[in-house]
């Protein structure tokens, strides 16, 4: 399998036998790219709901809040993850804070997007039945925006689940590492089965995210009924 | 250690601004395998993007392509592809263009879709007919989003085209690719720091363009309308 670079059939594109002799691995890297999506979410979103919040209080942040971001965005992701080096080394630190800052720009938008979206007279309709501002909030104003809040965590999980992939370059990656052995070993096998099992846990997470807002938003359900 | 020193004296170094390993010879690479993927993209994209939202046929792939293509990871489709075709410049451009090809098209739909039904009447009932409509009213009402289509693109080909370094290919991702195998910080952050802007320039370039397509009257809207559709692209 390693004598030259050949043209593959496709019948070869995976080898089975592979796939079973290396299942622990497979589940070692699939565990890693949960536990690194899933701890680069929960940053994202504790950082992003104080920036949201304070957005939407003071308007004039807002654009500044999205140029700031937007610019962090934009950065390769790769080159991100290189510019964190010399501070936090090839740590698990800097693959989480670059994934971390990935979501920020998806988030903030979309919570602002949603906080704004409330209506007035909900608002108003608040205040008159004495509702504190912190009551409003949580009681009020989230509820109703979490419908365009769960689209930023959704599109903010599926895209880091792919940019997860791209720190097997700074030595993690979860089901990235495929990527490279199968690189290294000149092997398709590992490659296919790295990208169906990224884009299944992409979709995978995508439907239990729609099934935890519908969860969220029983009134949404019952209208429709 | 001075790692800021360092990458200082690594971005200074005129050794590194001359010859086909250079700063600049790599920078034009990087531009130039950036502007033929996009465009490649462009004309292939923009065409079915705008035939989608003109006729409304085919309207659910247009907007579930941008969510298959965020799913999809780049660096392994990059790998799979050089495995099966072999290094060359023609498989990693194929590679850079599909991965280019779906913002532009739920974008370019999106845009056109959501043209106002009464502008669409109204230009109807001044007598237009259906390409009248699409080249004088819909394409330029759609343009913010066909832009901002191809923004997004233009952005996410020069970071593919910096992994794609990886199985061989020039340009700027050559010192990230190159001085992580060679454990060089100075020009794997040398690197990075060039790649980032080159990002950057791109996104500011671009924006220029957009500034100068889009008619005055619907630049606020527009740009309005662009946030909002990005923001529900999910829903």
């Amino acid at each position: 399998m390693t004598d030259g670079p050949a043209p593959v059939l496709a019948a070869e594109l995976i080898r089975w036998s592979w796939v079973g002799d290396h299942l622990d691995d497979i589940r070692g890297y699939l565990f890693q790219h949960v536990e690194l999506t899933g701890l680069a979410l929960l940053f994202g979103i504790v950082l992003a709901f104080p920036l949201a919040l304070a957005a939407v209080r003071w308007p004039r942040l807002y654009g500044p809040i999205l140029a700031f971001t937007g610019v962090l965005f934009t950065i390769p992701s790769l080159a991100l993850f290189i510019l964190l080096i010399p501070f936090t080394g090839l740590s698990i630190r800097t693959a989480l804070i670059g994934l971390t800052i990935y979501t920020l720009l998806i988030l903030v938008r979309n919570m602002v997007e949603g906080l704004r979206g409330v209506d007035r007279d909900v608002r108003e309709a608040a205040q008159a039945m004495g509702f504190s501002a912190t009551r409003q909030l949580f009681q009020v104003e989230l509820p109703l925006a979490l419908p365009v809040i769960m689209a930023g965590v959704r599109i903010a999980t599926v895209t880091t689940i792919g940019l997860v992939t791209i720190t097997a370059l700074i030595g993690w990656g979860g089901l990235g590492r495929l990527f490279i052995d199968g690189f290294t070993l000149d092997f398709t096998t590992p490659i296919v089965v790295g990208i169906v099992l990224s884009a299944a846990l992409a979709f995978a997470a995508d439907l239990l995210l729609v099934a935890v807002q519908r969860q969220l938003t029983p009134w949404a359900r019952s209208r429709r009924s | 250690m001075d790692v800021v020193g360092d990458v200082l004296r690594w971005l200074t170094d005129p050794l590194h601004w001359s010859g086909p390993g250079g700063i600049p010879a790599r920078t034009l690479q990087h531009v130039w395998y950036s502007l033929v993927a996009t465009g490649i993209a462009a004309a292939i994209a923009l065409p079915i993007g705008i035939a989608i939202g003109h006729t409304g046929r085919g309207a659910l792939l247009a907007v579930n392509l941008t969510n298959l293509g965020r799913a999809i990871p780049t660096l392994g489709i990059i790998i799979l592809v050089f495995q099966l075709a072999g290094f060359g410049f023609i498989p990693v451009l194929v590679s850079l263009v599909a991965l280019a090809i779906p913002p532009i098209v739920t974008n370019s739909y999106i845009g056109v879709r959501s043209v106002d039904r009464d502008v669409r009447e109204a230009a109807e009932g001044m007598g237009m007919r259906g390409r009248q409509v699409l080249w004088q009213v819909e394409l330029p009402v759609a343009m913010p989003l066909i832009m901002a289509g191809i923004r997004t693109s233009a952005v996410q080909v020069v970071a593919t085209a910096t992994l794609a370094a990886f199985v061989g290919l020039g340009g700027l991702g050559r010192y990230l690719i190159d001085g992580l195998s060679q454990r060089d910080l100075p020009q794997v952050v040398g690197g990075a720091i060039l790649v980032a802007l080159l990002s950057l320039i791109t996104e500011l370039l671009l924006g220029r363009v957009q500034a100068l397509v889009v008619s005055r009257g619907l630049a606020e809207r527009g740009a309005d309308a662009a946030v909002r559709a990005k923001v529900e692209k999910a829903a």
